[in-house]
């Protein structure tokens, strides 16, 4: 806070320049900061309000098949009268079906493990990196990012192959003589943790990386001066300073898991009852638009608040501690 | 190569896709297919033959095509909906009318076939038949032969048996994903009527379903067709051509691994892929022309020997090889054509107590 607050105010010092050239400035910041808002609008504001307007339509057998479907041309009243026609039933139907809410709780559950276990393999290799020696941590970083050339779909699909019960991890097991049954992974639970810990690593370990990186490394040179043994330096040192990169990988990783719906119909077997495939179901199967779309709404209002009253915790506690 | 020579390359691949636009005069055909159901030679011919270019894009449900049809604005001019899924299309006003006078092919057409189209399409307005086949048991005749002591699979009951089934547990057990095939074969099987509406009969479908859940291993409607080529699995429910496709891996790989199709006795659902033009068409004389060049008993033929399902042109069947067309499983004979049944679309009502009670098997909820 205190870098930004130093930038622009340097400007108002420099004495000799106009104020017309201080006008311009202020103008291009502006137009700096409004790009990003125009973004969420476009990209964000104007999709959702499509999805809630669905959202409160009745499903019809036409093209596109939903009621009323807005129309300027029909003129204010037209518009007025359509309005009327928007209700809220489609939430008072997820409401009467205990599949919705399971479908939900299953996704955060299964999001929450992941993360966690994102978190625990990715922590270790991102601290690996931050303290490799400076010449070799562009090549590793390039490692970690490398993954990326490769199609998603086709690195899941990989993993059928490596974890079915003729595939490459049974048949290592078997003939290491560690196992004498092939293990069933492929199309269980374990199979999704696994999918999603491999598909979202990277995001964990990148702003991981950056946060340990950026580190004083001579704070844990005076901790073990001090005579602090290198666990408890890591848990009152390295762990709380990462704390911004812990929060943004996980969140990076927990976001996307909820909605996943390519993993568990690749990996997952047919009882896992995720949001992603309940959408599909009611986008696809049924052909249930406002329905489908209602279920977004609410996925998307269960994630949301709860980031926002995070952020919020968040700020305050930095205010506080400033 | 230099800064200047990228700048320099882009620029034209920037120009050249410009310039591929400007020639929209080039006569073209967008066509929408399911993956892996054409001998792309027919679509080289194609061009060849009328000048005309043919984008073909392809697609491995029905949901995902009905989902873009309805949406509207698709830019396809040649799609191919499966019967029940055309019916309600045509319903929401999807489709346009064919010129049959631009189809003079239309006469090489099987009657037999098109009888039963007109119950998704009456009078057989809006579409043409691309290919038809059964819903049926694939299965690994040595791992069957194993577990339950015969190699022959005749009828539902291997399947819709608990204790046949759990005999097949262990070896694995695949279902299609697809709850208007599944649920009016056990429809069938219990007797009843495979095209009931009734909330009581879907559900004692249901318990019937709910106790050979435990022994199926996955539902999905693609992957079958490479486990039970590699010998992963020993049963599948699932479609004809796609059983034959395993069968023709199978026989490729040569590891041992031998596939049967049965149409089980108590009757199969028949289904049709139909060959249609969206209303919104941007081509509409080339989407004709491609319709009655795949009216040719020659073209058709060859797509049947490629994709090995039977189809809807009865003048094709001297092209085809005598191996697919004397293949009951493939072409079945009068008595079994007999036994096969169609059905109809779901009313929206309907459509969610299918899909609800569908969830309620697949994940026990």
């Amino acid at each position: 806070m205190s870098a930004v607050t130093a930038a622009t105010s340097s400007p108002a010092s420099a004495a000799g320049k106009s104020g017309l050239v201080r006008l311009g400035a202020a103008f291009v910041s502006r137009l700096v900061i409004i790009v990003p808002y125009l973004w969420l609008l476009f990209f964000f504001l104007v999709p959702f309000i499509i999805v809630f307007k669905i959202s409160l339509s009745q499903t019809a057998i036409a093209m596109p098949p939903y009621t009323p479907v807005l129309d300027f041309r029909s003129g204010i009243s037209g518009f007025i009268s359509e309005f009327g026609a928007l209700n809220f039933d489609n939430y008072t139907w997820l409401t009467q079906d205990a599949l919705y809410f399971n479908a939900y709780v299953t996704s955060v559950i299964v999001a929450a493990i992941s993360t966690v276990l994102t978190l625990l393999v990715g922590y270790p290799i991102a601290y690996g990196m931050a303290r490799a020696p400076a010449t070799i941590r562009p090549t590793l970083l390039m490692l970690v990012i490398l993954p990326f050339w490769t199609s998603f779909l086709i690195r899941v699909y990989a993993w059928i192959g490596i974890l079915k019960p003729e595939g490459l991890l049974n048949q290592l097991l078997l003939a290491t003589g560690i196992i004498s049954q092939p293990l069933i992974i492929l199309n269980t639970y374990t199979a999704i943790f696994i999918g999603i810990v491999y598909s979202y690593l990277p995001f964990m370990v990148l702003p991981l990386y950056s946060s340990l990186e950026k580190m004083d490394h001579t704070l844990i040179e005076a901790a073990k001066d001090l005579g602090c043994p290198p666990t408890s330096a890591f848990w009152k040192i390295t762990f709380p300073l990462s704390l911004p990169g812990v929060i943004a990988g996980c969140l990076l990783v927990f976001i996307p898991a909820v909605g996943e719906f390519v993993i568990p119909d690749l990996l997952g077997g047919s009882q896992t009852l995720m949001i992603g495939r309940t959408l599909w179901n009611e986008f696809f199967a049924n052909r249930d638009w406002p329905v489908s779309s209602a279920v977004a709404v609410i996925l998307l209002l269960l994630l949301i608040v709860p980031i926002m009253l995070f952020q919020r915790a968040q700020a305050r506690a930095q205010e506080q501690d400033q | 190569m230099t800064r200047k020579a990228l700048w320099l390359s882009a620029t034209s691949a920037f120009l050249a896709v410009f310039t591929l636009g400007a020639h929209a005069e080039d006569r073209v055909v967008n066509v929408f297919n399911w993956s892996d159901y054409i001998d792309s030679s027919i679509i080289d011919d194609f061009t060849k033959e009328t000048g005309i270019k043919v984008v073909y894009d392809t697609f491995d449900s029905n949901e995902i095509l009905e989902t873009k049809l309805l949406a509207g604005g698709s830019g396809y001019d040649v799609v191919v909906p499966s019967g029940n899924f055309l019916a309600r299309q045509i319903q929401a006003g999807v489709f346009q009318k064919l010129d049959k006078s631009k189809l003079p092919n239309i006469s090489n057409m099987w009657d037999t076939v098109m009888e039963r189209t007109a119950k998704y399409d009456r009078g057989n307005e809006y579409s043409i038949n691309y290919m038809w086949g059964t819903v049926g048991i694939g299965y690994n005749i040595k791992k069957v032969q194993a577990a339950l002591g015969t190699d022959k699979i005749d009828s539902w009951d291997v399947f819709f048996n608990p204790e046949s089934l759990a005999k097949l547990k262990d070896c694995g057990v695949y279902v299609l994903d697809s709850p208007a095939d599944i649920i009016p074969a056990a429809l069938k099987y219990l007797g009843l009527d495979p095209n009931s509406t009734s909330p009581d009969e879907i559900a004692k479908a249901e318990e019937t379903l709910l106790k050979v859940r435990p022994y199926i291993r996955k539902f999905h409607s693609s992957e079958y067709i490479n486990a039970l080529a590699n010998g992963d699995i020993c049963l599948a429910v699932g479609w004809s051509g796609d059983v034959f496709q395993a069968r023709n891996r199978a026989d490729e790989a040569k590891q041992g691994v031998e596939i049967g199709y049965s149409v089980p006795k108590e009757g199969a659902q028949m289904w049709f892929d139909q060959m249609a033009i969206p209303a919104d068409a941007p081509h509409v004389a080339e989407a004709h022309e491609f319709l009655n060049y795949m009216m040719k008993p020659e073209v058709i033929a060859k797509s049947s020997n490629y994709v090995l399902y039977a189809n809807g042109n009865k003048a094709s069947q001297q092209f085809i090889d005598k191996a697919i067309l004397e293949d009951p499983a493939i072409y079945p004979d009068a008595a079994t054509l007999q036994k096969l049944y169609t059905v109809s679309p779901y009313d929206p009502k309907t459509q969610r107590i299918i899909t609800r009670t569908w969830t309620k098997i697949v994940t026990g909820q």
